[in-house]
């Protein structure tokens, strides 16, 4: 029998800016149904790793297969359609402030064109009940909601078209720990409700280890340790220790200038 | 020696990035084009840019127009009647309302205000991930946020600006009838027998392409902004001051073209 295709295969993905290598030759394969986090310090890289995967930013060199295909080398109307099967949560939110709730959670949906308003709206108040808001939410505007009802709504509208592919940049970063484990509840849950694979940046410990199958640590444009996520505060690697337990001795020193 | 090769180093690096910038420019328009004519549209952005453009511009562009039109009838009255050429006063506002000052100032005060707005609003949709998330969510941003705005733009200035030639028009009348003493059918009589219907259509003409200039520069700006509320800020500056200036060599070149035989 074969080995099973990576859902996600990424090969020898270089991206520099200006003189500095943000990424060096990243090699990961994600299998379909896991979720791999991505840890590693601020600038280490990770967003510019989720993006070139995504397809926001070009890499230099490298290639990034999904489903067994160059996402890099093919078509804008054909990277399109791979990308209908990607949904992603940011940072922060980036939910559409001139949009209500309901319209932020519909987007995709009615980008699509298939659904009519109606049908739409009332598919993103079954998706907000999905993520523990209420469906009055629905009629309010993203800049009336807290911190962590936004990335609720940022949530929803990540799976509300059902992708095979969720993106999380750093799910809990700016939310109290209590928050923070809701979120990754939630998050937790839809992959599993989906059945899709996950790929999730975090430098948040706790967080990695309740959302990650696999874990994978990025640092100076490198990906220094790959294991199961379960194996993160004991790795043996004296990087990946380091940063686990927060020491402020080690190998990884801080780069304050460049 | 190694300062004046410094100099041409700096000429030609600024010269390049000129080009540069000219270049994506260019780029930006025709891409933001071509999308016209691939669907999906997107009605909505364009209404709402639509309106934007023409209906909440109405009053900053009908004072605007008012004023000017009635300043240049108490200038011209002021100059003329040195020679005994009062008589010349109805043609001079007509004409200089509706071949330059309806446009150009219509343009301005747009660019200040839709312009500016534009670039605030797709600039911070910018640094908040808002146009990546767009591309996650089936949806291609220039479609969605730049296509649908030129559109508006090209279409809504030169129906504000049909308003402010009437306004401007009327502003000059009533200074024209109730200060400087003109009888008011004399007056409207020299004003329709002056005007060619050539006058009104490149006046409008010129409308459109300022307000493409107008929503190219916004949208541009904007789409294109870097580093949070600092960039976002530069961008709205930039798009004023770009749209202005671009408004004025376009007015020239225009004028240049359809009024200079």
């Amino acid at each position: 029998m074969s080995a099973p295709v990576p859902k996600i295969r990424v090969r020898g993905l270089a991206k520099a800016f200006g003189d500095k290598q943000v990424l060096d030759g990243i090699d990961l394969d994600v299998m379909p149904g896991t979720s791999s986090v991505v840890i590693g310090g601020s600038g280490s890289g990770k967003s510019v790793l989720l993006r070139c995967i995504l397809g926001l930013i070009e890499p230099d060199a490298g290639s990034v297969e999904i489903d067994g295909v160059d996402v890099l080398r093919i078509r804008q109307r054909e990277r399109e359609a791979v990308n209908r099967r990607i949904g992603m949560l940011f940072q922060n939110g980036a939910l559409f402030d001139s949009l209500t709730v309901w319209e932020n959670v519909a987007f995709g949906l009615l980008a699509r064109r298939r659904m009519r308003r109606a049908e739409a709206r009332a598919r993103a108040c079954d998706v907000l009940t999905q993520v523990g808001l209420d469906p009055s939410v629905g009629a309010l505007s993203p800049a009336e909601l807290s911190g962590g009802m936004q990335k609720r709504v940022g949530l929803a509208r990540a799976i509300a078209a059902t992708p095979e592919i969720l993106f999380f940049d750093e799910p809990t970063t700016g939310l109290d720990p209590i928050m923070g484990a809701v979120i990754d509840g939630l998050i937790v849950d839809c992959v599993r409700r989906l059945g899709s694979t996950a790929i999730a940046i975090t430098h948040d410990m706790a967080s990695a280890a309740r959302i990650g199958d696999r874990a994978a640590m990025l640092y100076h444009g490198k990906l220094v340790w790959q294991g199961p996520a379960s194996e993160l505060m004991q790795s043996g690697n004296p990087m990946v220790d380091q940063f686990t337990h927060g020491r402020r001795e080690g190998p990884i020193t801080m780069e304050l200038r460049r | 020696m190694s300062r004046i090769l410094g100099l041409i180093a700096t000429l030609g690096a600024s010269v390049l990035g000129a080009v540069r910038a000219a270049g994506s420019l260019g780029l930006f328009a025709l891409s933001g084009l071509s999308h016209l004519f691939r669907p999906p549209f997107y009605w909505r952005s364009f209404v709402s840019a639509f309106f934007e453009f023409a209906f909440f511009s109405l009053p900053v562009v009908a004072l605007t127009a008012i004023f000017s039109g009635m300043v240049i009838a108490l200038q011209s009255y002021t100059g003329f009647a040195r020679y005994n050429a009062q008589s010349a006063i109805a043609g001079i506002v007509v004409l200089s309302v509706v071949r330059e000052l309806g446009p150009v100032l219509a343009g301005l005060m747009v660019a200040g205000r839709v312009g500016a707005a534009m670039a605030a609003e797709i600039g911070t949709m910018r640094v908040t991930d808002q146009i990546d998330a767009l591309g996650t969510l089936s949806t291609n941003p220039m479609k969605y946020l730049v296509t649908p705005r030129l559109l508006a733009g090209t279409l809504a200035l030169p129906l504000l600006v049909l308003v402010a030639d009437i306004l401007g028009v009327m502003g000059g009348f009533i200074v024209a009838t109730l200060k400087l003493g003109f009888g008011a059918p004399a007056y409207i009589v020299s004003t329709l027998s002056i005007l060619q219907p050539a006058d009104v259509t490149v006046g409008l003409a010129k409308a459109a392409v300022f307000g493409f200039l107008i929503a190219l520069m916004g949208c541009y700006n904007g789409y294109n902004s870097r580093g949070g509320a600092q960039g976002v800020g530069a961008a709205t500056t930039a798009s004023v001051v770009a749209a202005s200036i671009l408004v004025l060599a376009f007015d020239y070149v225009l004028t240049e073209m359809f009024f200079s035989r």
